[in-house]
């Protein structure tokens, strides 16, 4: 028995250290290079905003080495998949922190981001967000987001509108099971009191349910509303507007930056999308040089038009290249280190992107004034 | 107690507790090292909740012999309450420590509440409807939880569809926001508390299957109607077995949300997909053998993670991968082979010399 008990103390110690071996010794980071993670996912229903992040963050990355680097050094550009789940996502990040992570660029998308930011806050590892946009996510002061917050997006929507005499009789048709359209629908709800809107119609659906908008789209008409507000996805909004054709409502359609992308959703008749505006922080068709540099750029790597996820992740790794440089930090220093003197040198900094000028943070939220745009004979077109 | 011990089956069980013991002993010695990757370390407490949920499930898969596809359903039942709890008192009970422990128990209890009244109409069915009212009771839980908004304030607590529909006075607290679930949950979970709550499992199924109950729990499985001629009440037994399966998944769902900050009711987290991940570790482990489970459970969470290297291809690896494991362990050629070169036959040989 004793002779037993030893031989399966030795067996269990010697699987141990296999298992401890697999990942121990890469933690030596060499010190000549910027490493930054990223994470989002790579795989499943969600890989359209990873993969965007991920290809829009390599090229940024890639232009910054051809141009010399962040204060003379080269960056390492690690992308970890987390398959939009938190668990993974925290899984990854250890990976990265494995491989000697200075920065990390992510999460992409809110729910993931909500779990690891506990971890880079522990670890005091500077945390820059390209998309994900709940309220929770700069909880802590060491993350920052490129995009809005869900429910300034709305806030913003509501004043757009007022401001500019749109309409005062409004409806809203949403999708209540997603964080991102229900965040801005509270945002614009509790703004359009304040703004002198009236809605007049306010009607949701599931992600289980959208395929058919009809119900929503005659109570809209049925109300009187004058503009439909939508901070749904560029996909939903494609059937509805198919529907909402269809039925002959003529209320002018108002959307967000998830509408982004419309003009391309496989099987959609842009034709269809004649007048709709949306206010969004990045318009592809923009004139603006970074801009068209950076959509050439993508197109070629990619071979499609980038969307805003790809616009926030390029922003975020120039954000990084202009708080890197502000602090003269080098790869030698720790990860800790870089983090404490990046949100220092956040004090006063202010950056010129293509998804919005004269960059401002408070408190971890970005301050940036969107763009509206409204669909011209199948092109985005500024408005002013 | 003596001839118990000295039992072949009682041997079986302390290999199987050594086996825990020995790994935890090792790993603790190994953390201050600095040997142990972070990838490793973060992972520690993750497999503890794997190992509960395969052991657990194999309770009803391997003992009780009924085929269950909702297991994550009552993971998720566990993983709600508890954190919905943990969060609600927030104010009252200062520590997080005691209020994980009640969590804990919360979430257990409730769990094994759901598995009682899932199991007292499912139980009337056997093999493939069983499977499909389970599964279907799984995805019944996760939409629900997709839906509820719950609150807190001095009058109680709120439970409504939409958030304006709570009603909360000034200063009341939403914690479960539908689709955005719960989030701000402290992290309690460790891995000491991972490994007790493992061993914890695992003396109660062992027992449970060495018991009087065990026993006619595998009546039930190998010959119902024999099983029933000799007076075993069969549905109290087979919902006995199926709410203690129940129960420890919910207690694997407690740690799962006490050691990720952020739970949302997904499917891929708490629907089919992770159901038939655990039955996975079940199948791949070897239906009814305990330890085999735990290993499977360990080895399956370890591999996506140890295969990033290979980045746009790790899934497909990783399913190839578990294809052939599958293949090696059941093909007759391939079990002959691994009976031959087992690590077991060194012990026999040396018997023998002695």
């Amino acid at each position: 028995m004793k002779k037993r008990l030893v031989s399966l103390f030795l067996a269990g110690a010697v699987a141990a250290s296999l298992l401890a071996g697999c990942g121990g010794g890469s933690n030596t980071s060499g010190g000549d290079k910027f490493v930054i993670g990223g994470i989002g996912p790579a795989t499943g229903a969600a890989s359209v905003y990873g993969n965007a992040v991920k290809n829009g963050a390599q090229i940024a990355v890639d232009e910054i080495n051809a141009n010399g680097g962040i204060n003379g050094y080269q960056i390492e550009f690690s992308f970890q998949d987390d398959e939009h789940d938190p668990e993974k996502a925290v899984n990854a990040y250890n990976t990265l922190k494995d491989k000697g992570m200075h920065v990390l660029m992510g999460t992409v998308t809110t729910q993931p981001c909500l779990s690891v930011i506990d971890y880079t806050n522990e670890d005091g590892i500077f945390q820059i967000t390209p998309s994900a946009s709940a309220v929770d996510v700069v909880k802590y002061n060491n993350c920052i987001q490129v995009c809005f917050q869900d429910p300034t997006q709305g806030t913003k929507a509501a004043k757009y509108i007022s401001e500019n005499q749109l309409a005062t009789k409004i409806a809203i048709i949403y999708d209540v099971s997603d964080a991102y359209s229900a965040g801005i629908h509270d945002g614009f709800i509790a703004e359009a009191e304040k703004a002198g809107l009236q809605i007049v119609s306010d009607e949701s659906f599931t992600a289980d349910n959208k395929s058919d908008f009809s119900v929503q789209l005659q109570k809209a008409k049925a109300s009187g509303a004058e503009l439909i507000f939508l901070p749904i996805y560029a996909t939903e909004a494609a059937t509805l507007l198919k529907q909402a054709n269809d039925a002959g409502i003529n209320a002018t359609f108002f959307g967000c930056d998830g509408l982004d992308g419309i003009l391309t959703v496989e099987g959609f008749d842009a034709a269809l999308a004649e007048n709709v505006i949306l206010l969004t922080p990045f318009a592809a068709e923009s004139e603006d040089p970074t801009t068209q540099a950076f959509v050439s750029a993508y197109q070629d790597k990619v071979g499609e038009i980038p969307n805003q996820f790809a616009a926030d992740a390029y922003d975020a790794i120039y954000i990084i290249k202009g708080l890197l440089e502000k602090a003269a930090c080098t790869p030698d220093m720790s990860a800790e280190e870089i983090g404490s003197a990046m949100l220092e040198a956040l004090n006063g900094f202010t950056y010129d992107g293509i998804t919005g000028a004269a960059m401002t943070w408070e408190n971890g939220a970005v301050n940036k004034t969107p763009t509206a745009v409204v669909v011209k004979e199948g092109k985005y077109v500024e408005l002013d | 107690m003596k001839k118990l011990l000295s039992s072949k089956l009682s041997k079986n069980y302390m290999i199987t507790f050594g086996i825990v013991i020995v790994g935890f002993i090792v790993i603790q010695l190994l953390i201050p090292t600095g040997l142990l990757s972070s990838t490793f370390q973060g992972l520690l407490v993750n497999l503890c909740y794997y190992v509960i949920l395969a052991v657990s499930l194999n309770l009803t898969v391997g003992i009780l012999g009924e085929l269950s596809l909702g297991h994550a359903g009552f993971m998720c039942i566990g993983a709600f309450t508890s954190a919905f709890f943990t969060n609600a008192m927030a104010d009252s009970i200062e520590s997080d420590f005691v209020r994980f422990l009640i969590g804990l128990v919360i979430g257990t209890v409730a769990a094994g509440v759901f598995g009682i009244l899932i199991g007292i109409p499912v139980l009337r069915l056997s093999g493939d409807y069983l499977a499909i009212v389970t599964l279907a009771f799984g995805q019944i839980i996760v939409n629900i939880f997709t839906v509820l908004y719950v609150g807190v304030d001095s009058h109680g607590i709120h439970i409504a569809l939409t958030s304006e529909g709570l009603g909360l006075e000034e200063g009341g607290k939403l914690i479960l926001k539908g689709a955005q679930g719960i989030t701000g949950t402290p992290r309690v979970a460790t891995f000491v508390i991972g490994i007790i709550l493992v061993l914890l499992t695992l003396f109660i199924v062992l027992n449970f299957i060495n018991s009087r109950a065990g026993r006619a729990v595998m009546a039930i499985r190998d010959n119902k109607i024999a099983a029933e001629s000799v007076g075993i009440n069969v549905s109290k037994y087979k919902i006995l077995a199926f709410s203690i399966s129940a129960a420890l998944a919910g207690m694997a769902g407690v740690l799962y949300a006490h050691n990720i900050s952020s739970l949302t009711a997904t499917t891929a987290k708490f629907g089919y997909t992770q159901s038939i991940m655990i039955l996975v570790f079940v199948v791949l482990g070897g239906i009814g053998s305990i330890r085999g489970s735990m290993i499977a459970a360990i080895i399956l969470t370890l591999l996506p993670e140890y295969l990033r290297f290979l980045q746009d291809y790790r899934m497909l690896i990783y399913a190839i991968v578990l294809i052939v494991m599958m293949i090696a362990t059941w093909n007759p050629t391939c079990k002959a082979f691994l009976a031959k070169h087992s690590p077991k036959n060194w012990f026999k040989k040396k018997k023998e010399v002695k």
